[in-house]
């Protein structure tokens, strides 16, 4: 009887908590209706990108592209269930169907788009390696850090791309592996570690929180490309067409100059015929995808365009403060460059 | 329990099956049987639809294919260039290292600690009750997490050496130094280097340690020799013949003789660059867990000698004192060996604990199995059904390894009942 | 002459001298110093050493502590108020990270307004376990169900509960005391009833869910009745066709018509909202909880005479034993998936319960076979000698004993388990002690932020393990001297 209970207790959870679903491949979109929620992968806690706050609320560069890519969907940013994932859970998370996007600072590589048959929808943070010393170490170069100690996270890219540039440079280090972002910083500043590695958006938030920031320089170097960006399965190319032109909507959004303050204005005077089919005043782009007219409005409308999402999360405003870069428009000299929507 | 025989020419009827106390395990153990055949079935059937949904193989050829990644400590030669079966052997002889190191320390602290509990002296038991308490009843994530980062705060950087009126001084004599990284020891150095036995595989095994190991091998087993001579001797004579110096001179002059024929010596490190080099840096990582490991496994070890040594009858210390024996002859010859039976089975699951609680070693970034094989291996491979299948038959093995090393042992120290 | 005369003169004392106070090294406490601290030279030797060792920690940490600023809203401001007050050079602990997130290192990210809920379901475990942990002693029965009613209360109410509730809690704590006054075994009901009441409160949704699965049983236990007098084995069978079919056809439908009739549900949490200690908890409690009838299963079949059976306990158990919880857990995150029928996937909090499940029952099994051993052998023969079968045997006579033997184990290896549960960390799920405190240093405002929360979630830690190990040494105790 006991035991017939607490099996009933098994049951009863898995009813209560309605997490069951079934899913065939090529109908995400489908089931995100259905759930009437989109399931977005994020990181388990980094600084302008994913945290939960005192509330749990969830804010950050990615957190919003989820929220806009759950308006767009759903009609409304706050239908979204954040599933935090480590470095090791993230691919299985997505091709297990857990959750329906990744948006988890993830390189775009090309072992990934092939053999773990990811599709990355496009690029929404230009990042790169790069290193950050103590400045009374006196080093201005990354060339000039043979021998030196250096912390890494494991079971990222980056441990691949300091090793290829070490042999590179025939240059010898020791490796401080380290597990988390927290660990790192805390090994850095107690002077474990001579440089530390990570990508250069990381490096600037961390270097950001200290005590003294001016005390911390960020080598010159970027060792490699990080292209970063949100990720679906292989297999169903309609929602990973609508994961990226929501990204691309965004992008275009700041390169048109609609905001969230002025979209309602454009949507009744604008007379840019580009605008115009983005904000579905015109053509039925939105049909071609399964979703309706107004999907980009609502996606630009929940966070803002890209630059406002930007701005808000790592922008110069943010105590992270980290400057466009690559990442600004390809009309001021960056890369972000969105298709036509036509 | 007695059955009745059934008659012998009862004829078989279905029923029994279910009725007859002589079918009726047979037959749940074939229901049984059947049904877990089943279950496996259904989970080895789902397996392979998924892997075909998914795309994937199973496959360890990922095995033989270019890691790419250092790892920070490496018994054996290894590069980014190895294949990922070597970093996984790297990482399971990291395992293997501080499971061993741990093993050894928790015994010795766990013993001192258990004896001290029961010590005269008021303040120091209790403050070896306080550490049981506080070792054994917080997490040893915990435990892990805090004393690496004691480490990396309290030690100096390296660079706090230099200079010619360093902030901090190496102890032993300028032989060790501790910093923040890594404490760096002297290695041992040869003048007369004999060159090294090349095992393929890049593993190699220097002629000096095979010496070594041989003079200690052949000097226990000529120890052993002239013992039982000994015995026999005094067994027939009465007289037992002087061995201790034998002994000595076995056991010791043949290493003595290797060592100044290879011209054996410390090299003490020196800090060059940004690190000390020279020396043997043992990695902070490695040393926390290890200490972290050591201090929460000897907690268990420490309460499980204490019942060992109270669960020895009063009577026989009491009998002991009355032999005249010393306190310490009394503990080592009478209790110790009778609380020892009890202290044994207990121990051999807090070593499997221990092995099996190195995993957490990622908690620090030390490279163990879990690191590498089940770590940037399955992350750069993507192959977590292969990684983490490899991952447990290996822990598997190694816990089955030593259960039955120290069941052997066990046997031999029970008491034997005739 | 006289004092030949006192010579001669034998003393006789007639009134008894007033006793003198002792020598003063044998007295007070110089006397017990002499006896526990400085008995010979080892002793003095360690009692030193036990000296220097509290000295050094009270030096090295003690400015720290003093040094504490309770009242900031990041950790900017805590290093600008401790320069401001102590000095440049001092340092100090910055606790208002606890004032400011405690909530979070306890309930996750429940919603706020839901706190009551977790409090009172473990509020009303204590409850439950009365029968089952506390049933030795009424003093001891008294003292924790008067505390646990005193604190689920007082924190019900803090936390802004309801009146329905909080008039729910007072009527049961209430029924709890009266009937572990009286008879402690009539509590056993709400026991059984306990785990489907926690599931309900906890993760909220329609009562009629809990209701249909209990009714499951219940048709099975009607079925039973009916079909005893036919044949016992086919009883059996269809009592559990039928409770397995109505779970899986009939409870799910059911419960939506019956909440659309009449609804009776709260307001529902997910699992991704728990973490923190809510989330230790549950996977503790839950995963002993179905470990046990798991366990007990194990242990018969590992002492059973069929081979088969024994064997397959066997490779079970030591399968498990084996290896760490942490290949365990990532199975259930990476690898469960693949198991499965393709396309199912559910809940990772529930994935990783199963699988803690399955860890400790391997634990379980263990325990419950030193209690299956440390029965007399007695027993079993009596229960032979009255004709049981074996299943009466084992339900009637064995295990209610062996049971009561291995309840310190049992509690030994929920505290195991409740630390371990901080290794859900590597799976991404907010434990107390390193995601949840590297989540709130993912915000700007605590980035660096490091000894603190262990310093927190520790102390936790200690008090509740510290406090099992405690009662279950007690029990231990106490059952030796049953045993004499």
């Amino acid at each position: 009887m006991k035991k017939s209970v607490f099996l009933g207790t098994v049951a009863a959870t898995t009813v209560l908590a309605s997490m069951a679903m079934a899913q065939e491949g090529g109908a995400t979109l489908a089931q995100v209706m259905e759930r009437d929620e989109l399931n977005c992968g994020v990181n388990t806690g980094l600084v302008g990108f994913a945290a939960p706050d005192a509330n749990g609320n969830w804010t950050g560069f990615d957190v919003a592209y989820c929220r806009a890519l759950a308006a767009a969907v759903l009609g409304d940013p706050d239908k979204v269930s954040f599933v935090p994932t480590t470095g090791q859970t993230r691919f299985t998370a997505l091709s297990s169907g857990e959750v329906d996007v990744l948006a988890r600072n993830s390189t775009w590589t090309y072992s990934r788009d092939t053999d773990l048959a990811l599709d990355f929808v496009g690029v929404n943070y230009y990042d790169g390696q790069g290193f950050m010393v103590s400045r009374e170490l006196g080093v201005t170069s990354a060339k000039e850090l043979d021998g030196a100690t250096i912390c890494i996270q494991t079971g990222t890219t980056t441990e691949l791309n300091l090793a290829d540039y070490f042999r590179a440079n025939q240059m010898d280090y020791t490796p401080v592996n380290i597990d988390s972002n927290a660990e790192g910083e805390q090994q850095y500043m107690a002077g474990a570690c001579d440089a530390y590695t990570t990508d250069a958006s990381g490096l600037a938030a961390t270097r950001a929180a200290f005590a003294d920031p001016e005390s911390h320089i960020i080598l010159p170097e970027i060792i490699s490309k990080e292209p970063l960006g949100p990720a679906v399965r292989h297999g169903d190319n309609n929602w990973g067409d609508i994961a990226r032109w929501t990204l691309n909507a965004l992008i275009a959004a700041e390169e048109y100059g609609v905001t969230s303050r002025n979209i309602e204005e454009l949507v009744r005077s604008s007379t840019n015929p580009e605008v115009q089919r983005l904000l579905g005043t015109t053509d039925e782009l939105g049909a071609m995808m399964g979703l309706d007219a107004e999907w980009a409005r609502r996606a630009i409308l929940a966070n803002g365009n890209y630059g406002e999402i930007f701005a808000a999360n790592i922008g110069e405003q943010t105590p992270i403060g980290l400057a466009r870069g690559l990442n600004a428009q390809w009309t001021q000299g960056g890369l972000l460059y969105a298709q036509p929507f036509r | 329990m007695t059955d009745v025989p059934a008659p012998a020419h009862a004829p078989f009827r279905l029923s029994m099956l279910v009725n007859d106390r002589r079918y009726r395990s047979l037959t749940f153990q074939v229901i049984v049987f059947i049904l877990v055949m089943a279950a496996g079935w259904w989970l080895i059937d789902n397996t392979i639809r998924n892997l075909a949904l998914m795309g994937k193989s199973f496959d360890f050829g990922f095995l033989w294919s270019r890691a790419g990644y250092d790892i920070s400590q490496t018994p054996i030669p290894y590069t980014a260039d190895d294949t990922h079966l070597r970093a996984s052997v790297v990482g399971l002889l990291n395992t293997l290292i501080v499971a061993v190191l741990g093993c050894i320390a928790a015994t010795v602290l766990g013993v001192i600690v258990g004896v001290s509990r029961l010590s005269k002296s008021w303040l120091f038991a209790r403050l070896m009750t306080v550490f049981v308490e506080i070792f054994r009843n917080m997490p040893l994530l915990l435990w892990i997490l805090i004393v690496y980062a004691i480490f990396t705060e309290i030690m100096p950087p390296p660079n706090a050496y230099r200079g010619d009126d360093p902030a901090a001084s190496m102890i032993f004599f300028d032989h060790v130094a501790l910093t923040n990284r890594y404490t760096s020891i002297p290695t041992l150095a040869m003048t007369n280097d004999p060159g090294s036995l090349d095992l393929g595989a890049r593993i190699t095994f220097n002629w000096a340690t095979i010496a070594f190991v041989v003079a200690l091998v052949g000097g226990w087993f000529i120890r052993r020799a002239i013992l039982s001579h000994a015995q026999t001797m005094q067994d027939r004579t009465g007289d037992r013949p002087v061995t201790w110096w034998k002994n000595l001179a076995v056991m010791t002059v043949p290493s003595l003789v290797l060592i100044w024929v290879f011209g054996l010596h410390f090299e003490a490190p020196s800090l060059q660059g940004f690190n000390f080099t020279g020396g043997l840096n043992v990695s902070n990582s490695l040393v926390a867990l290890w200490l972290a490991l050591t201090l929460y496994t000897a907690a268990f070890i420490a309460e499980i000698v204490r019942a060992g040594i109270l669960s020895v009858s009063r009577g026989q210390s009491e009998a002991a004192f009355a032999l005249g024996l010393r306190p310490n002859r009394t503990m080592n010859l009478v209790i110790l060996p009778q609380a020892l039976r009890v202290i044994i089975p207990p121990l051999i699951s807090q070593y499997l604990n221990l092995t099996k609680n190195s995993s957490l070693a990622i908690a620090v970034g030390y490279m163990d199995l879990r690191g590498t094989l089940g770590g940037t291996t399955l992350n750069q491979t993507g192959r977590e059904l292969e990684a983490i299948v490899l991952m447990m038959l290996t822990y598997l093995v190694l816990s089955l390894i030593i259960s039955s090393g120290m069941n052997v042992f066990n046997a031999r120290v029970k008491l034997k009942e005739r | 002459m006289s004092d030949t005369h006192a010579q001669t003169v034998p003393f006789v004392r007639d009134t008894m001298l007033p006793s003198a106070a002792p020598p003063i090294r044998e007295s007070g406490a110089v006397r017990w110093m002499r006896e526990n601290l400085f008995s010979g030279p080892v002793n003095t030797i360690l009692t030193l050493l036990g000296l220097l060792i509290v000295w050094f920690l009270i030096a090295t940490f003690w400015d720290w502590f003093a040094h504490s600023v309770w009242n900031a809203s990041s950790l900017n401001e805590c290093r600008e108020i401790i320069t401001a007050t102590w000095g440049d050079t001092a340092r100090g602990a910055c606790f208002a990270v606890i004032r400011e997130r405690w909530n979070q290192y306890l309930f996750g990210f429940y919603p706020r307004e839901l706190y009551w809920r977790p409090t009172m379901t473990f509020g009303l475990l204590m409850v439950a376990l009365a029968p089952v942990l506390f049933s030795a002693s009424l003093t001891i029965r008294r003292v924790v169900l008067a505390i646990t009613a005193v604190v689920t209360l007082w924190a019900m109410v803090v936390l802004g509960a309801p009146v329905v509730w909080l008039a729910f809690a007072v009527l049961v704590l209430a029924g709890g005391g009266y009937l572990s006054e009286r008879n402690i075994t009539w509590l056993l009901p709400f026991s059984a009833l306990y785990p489907l009441l926690g599931v309900w409160l906890l993760w909220g949704g329609s009562l009629w869910g809990p209701i249909f699965v209990l009714v499951g049983p219940a048709l099975g236990w009607v079925a039973w009745r009916l079909l005893s007098r036919v044949s016992g084995l086919l009883a059996t069978v269809a009592a559990i066709l039928v409770t397995l079919v109505f779970w899986m056809v009939l409870a799910g439908d059911a419960t939506g018509d019956a909440e659309r009739m009449l609804s009776l549900s709260i307001e529902s949490v997910r699992s991704d909202r728990f973490g923190g200690f809510l989330l230790s908890l549950t996977i503790g409690v839950a995963g002993i909880a179905l470990s046990l009838p798991l366990g007990i299963v194990l242990a018969l079949a590992r002492q059973s005479d069929m081979f088969l059976i024994k064997s397959l306990s066997v490779i079970f158990i030591e399968f498990i034993r084996g290896v760490p919880l942490i290949t365990l857990l990532f199975v259930a995150s990476l690898l469960l998936n693949y198991f499965l029928p393709p396309g199912t996937s559910f809940d990772i909090i529930l994935r990783v319960i199963i699988m803690v499940t399955i860890f400790a029952a391997a634990y379980m099994a263990e325990v419950i076979r030193g209690g299956l051993a440390a029965l007399p052998k007695g027993q079993y023969e009596a229960a032979d000698a009255l004709g049981l079968d074996y299943w009466k045997a084992q339900r009637l006579i064995v295990l209610p004993q062996a049971l009561k033997i291995s309840i310190p184990g049992i509690v030994s290896t929920f505290i195991g388990m409740f630390k371990d549960t901080t290794l859900v960390t590597f799976v991404g799920l907010y434990d107390p002690l390193k995601s949840m405190s590297d989540a709130v240093r993912a915000n700007i405002e605590w980035k660096g932020i490091y000894w603190e929360p262990f310093i927190f979630v520790g102390g936790i830690f200690f008090l509740i393990c510290f406090g099992m190990s405690r009662y279950s040494m007690y029990l231990e105790r106490r059952l030796q001297r049953d045993h004499r």
